[in-house]
């Protein structure tokens, strides 16, 4: 029997509620046809003139209004946009969990795990002080006149608004949670591990809901900068649809992206006690850091596997075992698959690392082909694909993909959709600054 | 699976504060009825209502001295709030004892490093204002504004590569765990001032489900900056302090005349320890880290700024903490709290204690570091955390500053001398902007 097969409901925890706002659309079923038809959601960037930098598109999200979504805006009315984002996604699934129309009885046994970014921040008006505070002859800023203009251009409620704990406070106003409430900020790796440890919260017996999953924009003049910077970003400006190329020999970087993805965690004895109906169950999380350099992935990927392994340790799987039909007992990993060169072949190893032989017959694709890289938001989004691979048997594709490149020589389900019977995935997530975050899910067994 | 049978001991603490680094100079301060509270030196502050804060002087924090030789070229990419943390590691490593990459490169480390976890509380790190003004002054338009245009044609390459990895907040965590080489899991919690102590919850946590023996843990912050400034100021946080006045009589806990805080730098970094990882090693703890709970505040304003209505929530916090520690409100002789002097903050936490400490409430001492180190961040309950695990092994409280008349609110926290006192368990409370609160239980090891 396997480690999770031995929990009592009690700690085993499922999902019964996902929501989603992606540069593909902002609800389940429209993103999920997107994905399965390869479509991209990248163009260029109406955010603002970034006609000159080195990466002038994206995948922003289009015409998303959280209005319909919340019981009242006022309370909102400040929120920056991804806050409004995780709104949005946190009313999809707390709605298809059936909370709309009976809330939990005891507030303080409802939680929140984000992993979400910082706020937009107020571009004109810092920059503008920035360098109307310049002073000229002492070659420095002028800390009179930044105070000055400080006080005169930025605005109260946006300020308080950038700070990575608002989204967090939107939903927990939204909700009514008064339960354990974290948001972590472990870059392009937050929100997996924000389900990950939702997920041991629960366990704990701390909480009997958790509300799960992360928001993010770095769609902005010093966000691209930084990245540019970084020569982290595509250039292939002349495509910008067919930029983000994953595990392709021609990629060139990722292409960012913004959005939220919000789960609804519970316990099995919770969802039982109200009727609800577990989508899947979260049976492992792993989470390590690679302690290597600043700048660089550890290069064998001995961080990365060891947050697969720590998941599938915990899920009580063995990656070297196959089910009594030959198939390995991991049917799909939803990839990090950045498309920057680095990341890549990297995961490509770390994922032999941890399945040897059967590396090969676990299918890993990566939907940052089509939806782009939605950074803090990103393992959340990609850990609402793994459901609804369980629940739809379908594999999402990685686009883009033409040229192989013999250090990724894995099954990266390339440039369609395949049928296929999961029952298990993972879903792994890298952030800068070598933090790896692996989260196991399973379909639901009574 | 969680396994409360685990143990969890302190067993280093690191303090960072306006004091120096160490708990040397902190605990002489506090014990001799000092303050760390001065003019803010970095810049010209006479544009702000809030002249004062309490600050490192570069004599006391010169991060270089601190890292191992094969690292200092890194210490040009740290932030202030990364120098904060790796400085604090440093101490807390030292205080433990512990042997590790950072502390003797080349020796056997006290801790298996894929065992060694960390999880670090940080804020929203704003961009250098000379060197992001100083690389936009090629990217002006006639009139002295900033244009996008040439920004991205030429002007960003004024920024250093590596500009971004100043500033995203998980990079606190990932320098500390190169420094010390941690391999196990590691998390950033952003969620202002509770991030420190839910960062040490988190380590609980990932101890108590076996997935490590020990962890660096804490937090660390610096708001002495313009837009640390700004955003408190706009938050109406912040005490007016003019030029030349005190800045620590000022900062005034529980007092009916509080009107706000002042900003420090700092926070600190603790050793968490399984009891058999301390057993095995012959470990001497300076306390068990025995309750944990954390909990999210209803606010009126869904941000979280004021926080007059959060004294229910917060005791339901305390409660859980001391349900956590199988211990009750009898058994707490000294309680650390956010004691901000913020009025709606004073009010809410000493609503809490009455409600949690009953008729006991007003002879409880408080530990009010505030007038004394200021409030650091995301730092102020991981500092809080260190000054109550030293209040334990020394068995005495500090000197409190300033306050006069808290008896109005129901709580012990004049201003006093420092004085012996039997301990046996100290509460650490501390709720931030956003509303997140934590509670922890410390214990005395006898």
């Amino acid at each position: 029997m396997s480690a999770h097969g031995q929990r009592s409901d009690a700690e085993r925890v499922v999902v019964t509620g996902m929501g989603w706002v992606t540069p593909l659309g902002h609800d389940i079923e429209t993103v999920w046809g997107a994905l399965m038809r390869g479509e991209c959601g990248m163009a260029p960037i109406t955010r603002f003139d970034a006609r000159t930098f080195p990466t002038s598109f994206a995948a922003e999200v289009k015409d998303f209004d959280v209005r319909p979504l919340v019981k009242d805006f006022a309370r909102h009315a400040h929120a920056g946009l991804n806050s409004q984002f995780a709104l949005g996604a946190a009313s999809q699934a707390w709605r298809q969990a059936g909370m709309h129309e009976r809330a939990p009885r005891d507030q303080r046994r409802v939680g929140i795990y984000l992993g979400a970014g910082e706020g937009v921040i107020d571009t004109p008006n810092y920059l503008a002080t920035n360098l109307g505070a310049w002073n000229e002859a002492a070659g420095k800023t002028d800390g009179v006149a930044w105070a000055r203009l400080g006080h005169a251009l930025m605005r109260a409620a946006g300020e308080v608004e950038q700070e990575p704990n608002m989204p967090l406070a939107h939903i927990a106003a939204e909700f009514g949670a008064r339960g354990p409430s974290y948001n972590c900020l472990t870059a392009c790796a937050a929100s997996t591990q924000a389900i990950g440890e939702a997920t041991s919260i629960l366990r704990a017996g701390e909480a009997d809901v958790m509300i799960a999953g992360g928001a993010h924009t770095m769609i902005h003049v010093l966000g691209i900068t930084g990245f540019n910077r970084l020569t982290a970003l595509s250039t292939a400006a002349e495509d910008p649809k067919r930029a983000s190329r994953p595990f392709d020999l021609k990629r060139g970087g990722f292409v960012m992206g913004e959005g939220a993805g919000v789960v609804i965690l519970e316990s099995l004895a919770h969802a039982k006690a109200r009727h609800a109906v577990p989508l899947a169950e979260v049976i492992g999380f792993g989470s390590s850091a690679d302690s290597y350099r600043i700048t660089d992935i550890e290069p064998e990927g001995r961080g990365a596997a060891a947050a697969m392994l720590q998941a599938l340790a915990e899920a009580g799987i063995d990656p070297h075992a196959r089910r009594s039909d030959g198939r390995p007992f991991v049917d799909y990993i939803s990839a990090h698959g950045t498309g920057t060169k680095e990341n890549d072949s990297i995961e490509t190893l770390a994922v032999k690392r941890v399945f040897g032989d059967l590396a090969r017959d676990v299918p890993m694709s990566s939907v940052k082909s089509m939806l782009g890289h939605l950074i803090a938001a990103a393992g959340a989004v990609e850990f609402i694909t793994c459901v609804l691979a369980i629940e739809r048997g379908m594999l999402p594709p990685t686009m883009n993909y033409s040229t192989p490149d013999p250090e990724c020589d894995l099954d990266y389900v390339p440039n369609a959709p395949r049928k296929a019977k999961v029952e298990t995935c993972l879903s792994n997530s890298f952030g800068f600054g070598g933090q790896n975050d692996t989260v196991c899910v399973t379909r639901f067994v009574p | 699976m969680q396994r409360r049978s685990i143990r969890t001991f302190v067993t280093g603490i690191g303090p960072v504060s306006g004091f120096g680094v160490g708990v040397a100079p902190l605990w002489k301060g506090l014990c001799d009825g000092a303050t760390a509270i001065a003019p803010i030196t970095a810049f010209d502050p006479s544009g702000f209502a809030t002249t004062a804060a309490a600050s490192l002087r570069p004599e006391q924090l010169d991060v270089r001295s601190i890292v191992p030789k094969s690292y200092r070229k890194a210490t040009k990419v740290m932030a202030r709030d990364i120098e904060l943390a790796v400085a604090a590691a440093s101490a807390a490593i030292q205080s433990a004892g512990f042997t590790t990459k950072g502390s003797a490169e080349g020796a056997t480390p006290t801790i298996a490093p894929d065992r060694f976890g960390c999880h670090i509380g940080a804020g929203l790190i704003p961009a250098d204002s000379d060197e992001l003004a100083g690389a936009m002054l090629t990217s002006r338009t006639s009139d002295g504004k900033f244009d996008p245009e040439a920004w991205g044609r030429t002007g960003m390459a004024n920024l250093t590569p590596l500009w971004l990895l100043k500033y995203l907040p998980n990079m606190l965590a990932c320098h500390v765990t190169i420094i010390h080489g941690c391999l196990g899991p590691s998390n950033t919690i952003t969620c202002a001032e509770a991030s420190g102590g839910l960062s040490l919850g988190e380590s609980v946590r990932v101890i108590r489900r076996g997935g490590a023996c020990a962890c660096l843990s804490g937090g660390a912050e610096s708001k002495v900056n313009y837009m640390g400034l700004l955003r408190q100021t706009f938050a109406n946080r912040l005490a007016r302090v003019g030029v030349g006045e005190d800045g620590s009589r000022a900062v005034r806990p529980f007092a009916p005349d509080a009107s706000g805080t002042v900003l420090g730098e700092g926070g600190g970094m603790l050793i968490v320890e399984s009891e058999s990882s301390v057993t095995a090693r012959s470990g001497t703890p300076l306390a068990e880290l025995a309750g944990f709970a954390a909990g999210q505040c209803a606010c009126t304003d869904t941000v979280g700024v004021d926080l007059s209505g959060a004294g229910e929530d917060i005791a339901a916090s305390i409660e859980r903490a001391l349900s956590d520690a199988s211990t009750s409100a009898a058994s707490i002789d000294a309680i650390v709290p956010t004691g901000a002097g913020i009025p709606s903050v004073d009010a809410a936490e000493a609503d809490a204690i009455r409600r949690v400490f009953g008729a006991r409430a007003a002879s409880v001492p408080l530990v009010t570091l505030a007038p004394q180190v200021g409030i650091c961040g995301a730092g102020t309950s991981a500092l809080a955390a260190c000054v109550a695990a030293q209040c334990l092994a020394a068995q005495r409280l500090p000197a409190r500053l300033s306050t006069v008349g808290s008896a109005k609110l129901g709580v012990d926290a004049d201003a006093c001398a420092s004085r012996e006192a039997r301990l046996g368990h100290v509460l650490v409370t501390t709720t931030g902007l956003g509303g997140q609160s934590c509670a922890i239980v410390m214990r005395r090891v006898a």
